[in-house]
């Protein structure tokens, strides 16, 4: 599997520095935090994806983000990629994150496009978690 | 050239050429060298190269005591498994049209058996304990009336396990079925003894023992006597069982490379045993650590092993610097994790975070020790980073969890 150097710098970097991208949990119980888990273990990957947010005018804006990802090394680049995407925006732009957008930022192989799709989905659920608190 | 730092433990995938095999190869190639055809027979071009043919060919045949003329060359153990299974098969076919095999099996002999279930046999896949071996008994129960051939591997190239061929021989001998045998992770590892060995064929690989790529061998039991009907016709080289020009700077290398495993198999086994020793002391003092294999019944070359709550090709992109390959899926191009782990009937996540790593000729231990310590930190660092490990600490039972698969 040849890996694009974005995949392998950001994989090294999440991987040696942990805390410096985010990776840690919130306590899921708190009101202003979201909370998304896609995939199994069976299949190989796991992706646990937290948004803390705050109201900001008539919606909410993500303040602070945590992720903890099983997998192989894309979908550990793929979700450290899309918290780098998250922090600042409002729910309906990160609503708006599209997989594709991890795709080219990441130069993924076709093969591994499912690493996007799960990250997308990591966020769409914790958007809902959160909502469903509100 | 790869980076010197690299280290090398994936010698169950292919060993680097061993430098006593290739100078020996040199001389058989240049204009100054031996580089005639063997089958030439009206000048002193051929007929040296036949000689280095044959010495090569003694050499092989030495190694397992059998007798040269049972051997013949082939591309590698692919085409020798290729020949044997379908060899067989297509000309015993009207004695009868079931062949036996097991799941865990190398693609070399599990898609030649595919291929002929196409063609109208019918193959039997057996099922490996967990440990991955394949019981004589169950060979008993499966063979029927219309057998006529048993195809089973020596040791598992996954896991490094050891089936037991003369019982299974014993089997296949009383009810007259062939017993043929992948044996390409052998060479070099245990005794292989084919005069008392009840084995019809056996297939061998050069570059598996320090020899070159692409060359291997088949060997052919002249008593009692099997029969093959060829894959490759054009000459009738090989008494007529290989057609092709045979490659004398490969096979010398092959003979070569077998020859030394001859006189170094115990200095070799020896200090690889003490390499698998510390490494599975050092390895086991990480938490939830499995096994993969029958470490009572396995040869120390070999280890598997499965670091829960981490994937595989996670735990390889993290040993940058130590050349391994995994069971996980996302090393394979099929997106399927390993179906050697599958078949041994454990949860597909082991199969996800398994590693094997392959010692050889040229492991130092100062690549041990450094492997260990570059393994512990990345196991530790990956856990942090997953999910399933902070549930695991939780207290939380995964096998209660309710996944959002895809």
């Amino acid at each position: 599997m040849a890996y694009s150097k974005k995949v392998v710098d950001k994989f090294e970097n999440t991987l040696n520095d942990p805390k410096a991208f985010n990776v840690g949990r919130f306590d899921p119980k708190e009101e202003n935090v979201g909370t998304g888990m896609v995939g199994a273990p069976a299949c190989g990957d796991v992706m646990k994806l937290q948004i803390k947010c705050e109201p900001s005018g008539n919606t909410h804006v993500i303040k602070d983000v945590k992720f903890k990802t099983y997998g192989c090394g894309s979908a550990i680049a793929s979700s450290s990629e899309l918290v780098d995407m998250l922090i600042g925006k409002t729910l309906e732009e990160a609503k708006a994150i599209k997989n594709k957008e991890i795709v080219d930022a990441l130069e993924l192989p076709p093969i591994k496009i499912h690493c996007s799709v799960l990250a997308e989905d990591s966020i769409k659920q914790a958007i809902e978690d959160y909502e469903s608190k509100q | 050239m790869t980076e010197k730092s690299t280290i090398y433990l994936d010698y169950a995938s292919t060993t680097p050429v061993d430098p006593r095999v290739a100078s020996k190869m040199m001389e058989y190639l240049t204009p100054d060298g031996e580089f005639g055809n063997p089958a030439s027979r009206s000048h002193r071009y051929g007929w040296k190269a036949d000689d280095a043919v044959e010495e090569a060919r003694s050499h092989v045949a030495n190694l397992v005591n059998a007798d040269p003329r049972e051997i013949v060359w082939t591309s590698g153990a692919t085409e020798a498994d290729n020949l044997a299974v379908k060899g067989v098969a297509r000309f015993y076919k009207s004695k009868g049209n079931h062949i036996i095999t097991s799941k865990i099996e190398h693609k070399a002999v599990l898609d030649p058996c595919r291929q002929l279930e196409r063609e109208g046999f019918e193959v039997t896949y057996l099922e490996p304990n967990e440990f991955g071996i394949i019981e004589p008994e169950q060979v008993k129960e499966a063979i029927k009336e219309s057998t006529i051939l048993v195809s089973l591997m020596h040791i598992n190239n996954e896991l490094g396990t050891l089936n037991d061929l003369q019982s299974i021989g014993e089997i296949t001998r009383e009810s007259g079925v062939f017993f043929h045998v992948d044996a390409a992770q052998s060479t070099g590892k245990v005794e292989i003894d084919l005069s008392t060995l009840p084995v019809d064929l056996m297939s061998f690989s050069a570059h598996k023992t320090y020899g070159p790529k692409g060359i291997g061998a088949l060997f052919v039991r002249r008593k009692p006597r099997v029969r093959i009907e060829a894959l490759i016709h054009g000459g009738g080289h090989e008494r007529g069982m290989r057609s092709g020009t045979l490659a004398p700077h490969q096979i010398v290398g092959m003979g070569e490379a077998f020859r030394i495993a001859k006189l170094e198999m115990t200095k070799d086994h020896e200090m690889i045993a003490k390499y698998h020793e510390k490494f599975l002391d050092e390895a086991m003092k990480i938490e939830h650590v499995y096994i993969n294999g029958d470490l009572k019944n396995k040869v120390p070359n070999i280890l598997n092993m499965s670091f829960n709550f981490v994937e595989g090709e996670s735990l390889i992109m993290g040993l940058k610097d130590i050349a391994v390959s995994s069971g996980s899926a996302c090393t394979s191009a099929s997106l399927e994790p390993s179906y050697v782990l599958r078949a041994l009937g454990r949860k597909d996540e082991l199969a996800h975070s398994s590693i094997r790593f392959s010692f050889g000729r040229f492991t130092k231990e100062s690549d041990v020790d450094k492997t260990l310590s570059i393994l512990n930190n990345v196991v530790d660092r990956l856990r942090e980073l997953s999910p399933l490990w902070e549930m695991h600490l939780d207290g939380i039972d995964l096998d209660t969890v309710t996944w959002n698969t895809h």
